[in-house]
């Protein structure tokens, strides 16, 4: 797993259960506290036994820590950003997330992003199909994709479908999108030109 | 198929209207002029950076210049695939096109920032509704923000790295208790000294100090008694020597001084001296104090012809040794060799 991944895995459970928490999770892991090098590489079954681990600590899911990395992930400002540049609408932004993958790769060529495709179904609402290198994806995207709603003042529901459905292929996790209003509230603002740079 | 523009179409009827309008939408940047470049009518998004109303009716040359940066301008428009145009109002940014003669004598451009786009939207605070869905701007702007993103990163990593270089380089060089050179870093420093000697003539004396003593103190009071020693002796040593000069631990009681520009034994002499006698001040250690003192013995690089460094310090080894051997707590100095008096750092500084 990339180790901007694991980072942000890091940060998640260092901003919302503390430095010591995240600690006792590196030292379970066989991690040092200083954790992950964004620009290097891990093994996948680091990033493993790292969520076992933080599991086992926080007394909490898999899935829901998986969910709430998605929201952490949207909540940080870089990504945030990028993700904006999606679309300047919700709508138009859950229609970018086919390219996401690709635009991932743009930015590192090794990052390995899930695959996304988009299928609007009969009755309105919108199928999202993820197919990582890793089970998983699907839940850190439905946060994602939650949090996003929000940050463009849309109301919508976005819930995770049973991976065991039968109409989910083997290897891919599908998210139901309902799409209520996208002009709910008011969104996060977001400038094209972004903040300055400090030289 | 071609699609055929003429100036009927864009002022005159209904149909022709929309036309402007749904090419506008397609090119948001697009400009339409007279025969006489005078300004007809223009792209939504150009229409906010120039000022769509107030430019209508002006002629081209009095809103653009031709040419990057306002550097060349001519008032020749020529189809030509590719045009360089500047505000006059914003020089600074500068706007890039594709220039096709319409049928009555007209002209249309299509133009895009190019490399400027992220000023422009700056200046002008465009949204993406103001790129054509066709255009990569906003492909660019993502690319320049996650390029930023990822040279943050590396540059934290680069400087993540280095530092833990420097620690472990630090390490490496030094004696953990004490803090001064260890073994490795003296060599070192003893090698450069040779060179700068051959090179350029500047004179050095190694000191080889040897505690007396010592071993008494870790025997009877203990190891920790023993550190404090060693520690204080390191202190009287550093506060002895100057910055340039290199003090090391280079074995359990056993320490050398690398000491530049001096050649004279009579300062060689007193500072030995001093230090001695600042080691036998006794060391306060819980309810009692420890006592040592110790014995040296000096090389001066000016007494020898080419030295190596194994040479130089089995010399001192031998001189410190004449110290123990006389009765301890003093100061020898190597004497220089019989018959060589004119020493060569003095020839070399003339």
């Amino acid at each position: 797993m990339h180790g901007l991944i694991n980072r942000a895995l890091q940060s998640f459970l260092t901003l919302n259960y503390g430095p010591a928490a995240w600690s006792d999770i590196a030292r379970d892991t066989g991690l040092s506290p200083d954790g992950f090098e964004a620009m290097l590489h891990y093994p996948d079954s680091v990033t493993e036994t790292l969520l076992a681990a933080a599991s086992r600590r926080l007394d909490k899911s898999q899935d829901t820590l998986l969910e709430d990395l998605g929201a952490h992930l949207a909540s940080l400002e870089p990504v945030r950003r990028l993700l904006r540049f999606g679309g300047g609408d919700y709508w138009e932004f859950l229609m970018s997330l086919e390219e996401l993958q690709g635009r991932g790769q743009m930015a590192l060529p090794d990052l390995r992003l899930p695959e996304l495709a988009l299928n609007i179904e009969e009755n309105g609402l919108i199928r999202l199909r993820v197919r990582g290198d890793y089970l998983g994806w699907g839940l850190v995207m439905t946060g994602l994709v939650r949090a996003m709603a929000d940050d463009y003042g849309s109301l919508a529901l976005i819930e995770p479908l049973d991976p065991q459905a039968a109409d989910t292929p083997a290897g891919a996790e599908d998210i139901l999108v309902t799409l209520l209003d996208t002009a709910f509230a008011e969104g996060r603002t977001f400038d094209l030109a972004g903040p300055m740079e400090d030289a | 198929m071609t699609v055929v523009l003429t100036n009927e179409m864009l002022q005159g009827s209904g149909h022709a209207r929309m036309s402007t309008v749904a090419l506008g939408q397609l090119m948001p940047m697009c400009l339409w002029l007279g025969p006489d470049h005078t300004i007809l009518s223009m792209g939504p998004t150009l229409e906010k950076i120039i000022g769509g109303p107030d430019a209508i009716g002006k002629s081209f040359h009095d809103v653009f210049l031709i040419g990057r940066g306002g550097a060349r301008t001519c008032a020749k428009l020529e189809p030509t695939r590719r045009i360089h145009l500047s505000l006059r109002k914003k020089p600074a940014i500068s706007l890039r096109g594709a220039l096709v003669q319409s049928d009555g004598g007209g002209f249309i451009l299509n133009l895009t920032f190019g490399i400027h786009l992220t000023e422009a939207i700056r200046e002008f605070s465009m949204t993406e509704a103001d790129f054509a869905s066709s255009d990569l701007a906003m492909e660019l702007l993502y690319l320049q923000e996650a390029k930023t993103v990822v040279l943050n990163e590396l540059r934290g990593l680069n400087r993540r790295l280095e530092d833990a270089r420097r620690s472990a380089e630090d390490q490496a060089r030094t004696d953990a208790l004490t803090g001064l050179s260890n073994r490795r870093a003296f060599d070192a420093a003893l090698s450069s000294a040779l060179v700068d000697r051959r090179l350029s003539g500047r004179p050095f004396a190694l000191a080889h100090l040897d505690l007396d003593h010592f071993k008494a103190v870790n025997d009877t009071l203990g190891h920790a008694a023993g550190d404090q020693v060693l520690t204080q002796v390191a202190r009287i040593l550093r506060e002895e020597t100057r910055d340039r000069d290199v003090v090391a631990r280079v074995g359990g009681d056993e320490f050398v001084l690398l000491l530049r520009d001096i050649l004279d034994p009579a300062p060689l002499q007193a500072l030995g001296v001093r230090i001695i006698s600042r080691l036998e001040e006794p060391v306060p250690f819980e309810n009692t104090v420890c006592r040592i003192s110790g014995s040296i013995g000096v090389v001066i690089s000016s007494n020898y012809d080419d030295p190596t460094p194994e040479q130089m310090m089995a010399d001192a080894d031998a001189v410190l040794y004449q110290s123990k051997r006389e009765g301890r707590a003093r100061c020898t100095i190597a004497p220089p060799p019989l018959g060589q008096q004119v020493v060569t750092e003095i020839r070399t500084a003339g």
